[in-house]
Formats: C-alpha cells, structure tokens, sequence
C-alpha cells in the first residue's frame, strides 16, 4: 500500500501556525512581488477568490471582507516542511518528498488499520508541527492521490481516505474527474473528454491498445495504476537536477544596467550555491532579460544568451562574472526591465570535471574559498558572505510589504511571549 | 549559534577535537579516545522537529524562574501536565503561564504575588500552544 500526505492549503496553514487567531478566518498568500494570489484558507474559497487572482484587483474585496493578506514567506514554508517530512520519515523509510508540501509514504509490508495508520499520520503531523494534512492510502500511488482528492472533498472520514476494496475504488474514480487523475496533463483531458471519458473509472475501462497508442506507454502505466497494478516506483533519492535556473521579477522595473548585473550576478550565485549543495559543476549558462509583456503601450525587448563556459565549475566568483559578462552583452539602453535570470545546464559531477588549461583558473584555489563561504553562510545566514558583484540588492529586491516574521530560521523574529 | 532549523532531523555539525599535526614517529595516545565534543542541542532539544523558540517579555512568571528576556526552549508536541509551564495563546497573544481548572473554569496562574489569575471565559480565543521544556537565561 501507498499513502500520499498532503499538507491542507499548506502556505496558510503556516502562518496560521504563529497566528492561531486566524483559524476560521479568510487568509491568503500572495506570489513574489506580491503579484497573485497562491493560497487560500477554505473560508477565502468559500467568498469565491480565485487561484491567480491578481491581488491588485481584488485589494478592495480583500479589505471589506477582512481577509488577513501575507507576502510568501519561502523561509517559514520551507522549514516547516522539513519538520513534516522527518514527522513522515518516522513513519516509513520509504518516503519519497514529491513538493514542498507532498510526500508518498511506501507502507509495504504493513498489516494495520488503515483508516487508523492514516489517522495516526494525521494527529502526529498536527500535534508537532501545527499543520492539518489530508491522507490517501491505497494500493498504487495513483490511486493514493485519488484517495486523497476524496478525503480533501469530504468523503473519507476526517481528514483520511482508504481505498482498500474494488468497491471503493469504483465509487471513488466513479465521482473522480479525469483530468483530476494524477499524470492526466491538459493535452489528454482534451483528448479524453473528446471520447466522452469524463471520469477516472471511464478512463479505466478504455482499451489498452488505444491508450498505448493515443497516450503512450505513460498514459497506459497511468491506467494500471488506476486498475490497483502498481508500476510507478518510489523516487526515494532526488535524481540530481540537469538544468539550474534562478530568476526573479524585480519589485520595480529597471532601467540601469548597474542594477541589473547586480541582479544575475545574485542568481548566479544561487546557481553556484545549488550546485555545490549537490556536488556538481555547470558547462553551460544561459542568461536572459525582458520587460514587462503586459504593459503593452511601452517598448519590449527579450533577449537571452547561450554559451559554454572556458571550463565546468560551480564557483560563484567564475559563475558570477560570466552572468555578469552576458548581461552586458544583451543589455541595451531605453528599456524597462521586469525580468532576469540565469540559467546553468551541462550538469557533470564535481569529481568529473576536468581542469581545463586555457581557464587560467585555479580551481582548487577557488573550490577552499567556496567551502568556506558555504560553511560561514549556513551558520550565520545566508549571503553574511558574498561577492561585491552582488551589491546591497536595494533597488531590485522583490517586494514583500505583508511579510510575516521569520518564527523559526531568525533570531530577531521568534515569538513573544507576554508573562 | 545553533539548530539549522532548516533541516530538523539534522543535529547541528558536531566539531571534532583538533588532533593536530600527524608526527610520524609519535602518534598521540589519546588519538583512540577521540569523541564528538558536547553538543547542547543533543540536551535540550529532544523533538528538532517540534520545537521553538521564544523570547519572554514581563515579569508575571518570576518565581517559577521565569525573567524578562529569557529564551524558552518549547516543545509543541507535549501534553500540559500539572505545573507544566504553558505556552498559551490568548486573544491574540502569546503567554506564558501555569493551568489550574476549578470545576468548569479555567485559570491562568502567574508565579508573581503582585498578579492576579486570569479566569479564561468561553468566548475567548484559547489554545495551549507548546511546554516550555528548558528556560534558558544570561547571567554574566
């Protein structure tokens, strides 16, 4: 048997972990830059604000309805997660972490109440961490997702959704829209909803054959999960990532270059941090920049830039003036920029890499300054060291005017408690 | 510092014991008796995963030893036991005080004479939101 937890409108259960007056109240979270809407207490679902939802236009609902509006707080979000996740990984030592807020829990070999293992799951989560999951157990990890989609629409009992029997199975994927289906995309609801196949149970009883050639060997491992035949397996080791990407849209648009180096030579070394994290080296780099598509009446530019480097590394400084080098080899002068961001690919392992003579580069010069700098930053904080290129930040920063306090990764923001 | 609250399963780096420079002739003798030095987050954080932090503001708790600007080390995953000191939540608040429940009320208890015990009514925002497991003060 599988189990999939889910954490319930995980960015606003966190703030409400710190703000225990905000349960039963409308809360939202807004994207970078305060731009969308990204989360919603079930009380915001309820008035009828929409995922995406732009906050701007609706800032005037927001207020007369007394909806609590926050920034997104990636700090507090990413440290509870991990809290939930080593709560799971007691649980089973197979886990495998699928989202910030998403894990599937192998259980085989488990001869319990499962209606009582889900609902064991459920009140340890609450009780250490404060955050509310839903759990789906059932004997593939397609149909643990379904099972969960059920417990979350009120089906299961409190919170837990078992799909143990054919008979439950049938009711639930009978009541399951398909392209709610986990690994069903947007092409193939089309093409099913175009053969009438509306629900998940009419999807299972279409011809093998068909699927195989319409939906390819995926769409039919999808099918056998759903008929209870597993066939995905659990990813238990994050394969390492191939292609690297930091980018951010700026809290205000920029005119200068200054700024702007200033910009992808800080995502550059977030690309160098995350490749070193996970021991490995770029060959290539792409940097790009464009304004803002949706200002229409003002002049647009997009340009990117692909290139290989003299020698694969994951030093900050190398990484760094490359980003800086291609910015200013696409930058032009009389636009508005909204964008930036770097992109490093032709991932090799560390040990892999060769030194290339032409570099003129001491790698392992530069390979003791970065582990000094990473073993500095994550004892006192990230970017307490960085390079000049990076500059303060001041102009380019995203906006964040609903921040809530970091509770648990500073110092300064841990709660207060009046005695 | 302390505790990369990031990873909760993950006790902070333990340094080890300069051995300093390998002599080839004179290995040192306690070179085989090398242990991880103490690390106090092994003492006083036993659930990393359940646990926070909190800074005190008021005197309302002195004679439980509890002082203006001390840390508190809390367990949120404790059930309150008698004399527990509790992290309660209340109208919008943290505080920090001891339970008592006298038939259908509940008390909130200072531990300084010159307060008085706060009944909660029922119409009060209410939770116990952690035990404080260690009170961590400065006193150099």
């Amino acid at each position: 048997m599988y189990a999939l937890v889910d954490c319930n409108n995980f960015y606003v259960s966190c703030e409400r972990v710190f703000r225990p007056d905000l349960n039963g109240r409308p809360v939202v979270v807004l994207s970078n830059n305060d731009g969308c809407i990204i989360a919603r207490s079930n009380e915001a679902k309820e008035l009828g604000i929409r995922m995406g939802e732009p906050a701007f236009k609706i800032a005037d609902f927001l207020q007369q309805n007394q909806v609590a509006v926050f920034s997104s707080n990636y700090a507090l979000y990413g440290d509870l997660s991990h809290r939930v996740m080593s709560i799971l990984g007691r649980f089973t030592p197979e886990l495998e972490i699928y989202s910030i807020d998403e894990a599937f829990l192998g259980l085989a070999g488990l001869n319990v109440d499962w209606e009582d293992y889900g609902r064991k799951i459920r009140e340890t989560v609450l009780r250490h961490v404060g955050i509310p999951v839903s759990v789906g157990i059932a004997p593939t990890k397609v149909l643990a997702k379904a099972a969960n989609h059920h417990a979350k629409k009120g089906r299961g009992k409190q919170g837990v959704g078992v799909l143990d029997s054919p008979e439950k199975i049938e009711a639930a994927l009978k009541e399951l829209p398909v392209d709610e289906v986990w690994g069903i995309g947007r092409q193939y609801t089309k093409l099913l909803k175009a053969q009438q196949v509306e629900t998940a149970w009419e999807f299972r009883q279409l011809d093998d054959d068909w699927v195989r050639r319409r939906m390819t060997v995926v769409g039919l491992r999808v099918k056998k999960e759903l008929e209870g035949i597993a066939c995905l397996e659990m990813e238990l080791i994050p394969p390492a990532k191939k292609v690297i990407c930091t980018s951010r849209s700026f809290g205000a648009d920029q005119t200068d270059l200054g700024p702007l180096e200033e910009a992808v030579a800080t995502f550059a070394a977030r690309c160098a941090e995350k490749l070193r994290r996970q021991r490995s080296c770029a060959g290539m780099m792409m940097v790009f920049l464009h304004t803002n598509g949706f200002k229409e009446d003002e002049p647009q530019y997009a340009k990117n830039l692909v290139f290989k480097l003299p020698a694969a590394t994951n030093s900050t400084i190398e990484l760094a003036r490359h980003a800086r080098a291609a910015l200013r080899v696409i930058y032009k002068k009389g636009y508005r920029y909204k964008k930036a961001g770097v992109i490093v690919m032709g991932i090799v392992p560390e040990e892999r890499v060769q030194g290339s003579l032409f570099s003129g580069v001491d790698e392992a010069k530069h390979a003791a300054v970065m582990k000094q700098i990473d073993r500095i930053n994550a004892k006192y904080g990230r970017d307490t060291i960085k390079i000049a290129a990076q500059g303060s930040g001041e102009k380019w920063k995203l906006r964040r005017q609903k921040l809530s306090p970091c509770y648990t990764t500073r110092w300064e923001d841990i709660i207060k408690v009046r005695v | 510092m302390k505790l990369k609250l990031f990873y909760p399963n993950q006790s902070s780096e333990l340094a080890l014991p300069a051995v300093g420079p390998l002599s080839a002739g004179f290995p040192s003798p306690a070179e085989d008796y090398l242990e991880a030095v103490l690390d106090l987050n092994q003492a006083l954080v036993k659930n990393p995963s359940s646990t926070f932090y909190g800074t005190v503001k008021g005197n309302s708790m002195t004679e439980a030893g509890v002082d203006d600007g001390d840390l508190l080390v809390i367990d949120k995953a404790l059930p309150y036991r008698h004399q527990a000191l509790a992290v309660c939540y209340l109208d919008g608040e943290f505080t920090l005080k001891r339970i008592k429940i006298e038939g259908q009320n509940l008390y909130l208890m200072p531990a300084n004479p010159t307060y008085q015990p706060i009944m909660v009514r029922a119409e009060q925002d209410f939770c116990v939101w952690g035990i404080v497991t260690y009170v961590i003060k400065k006193v150099y």
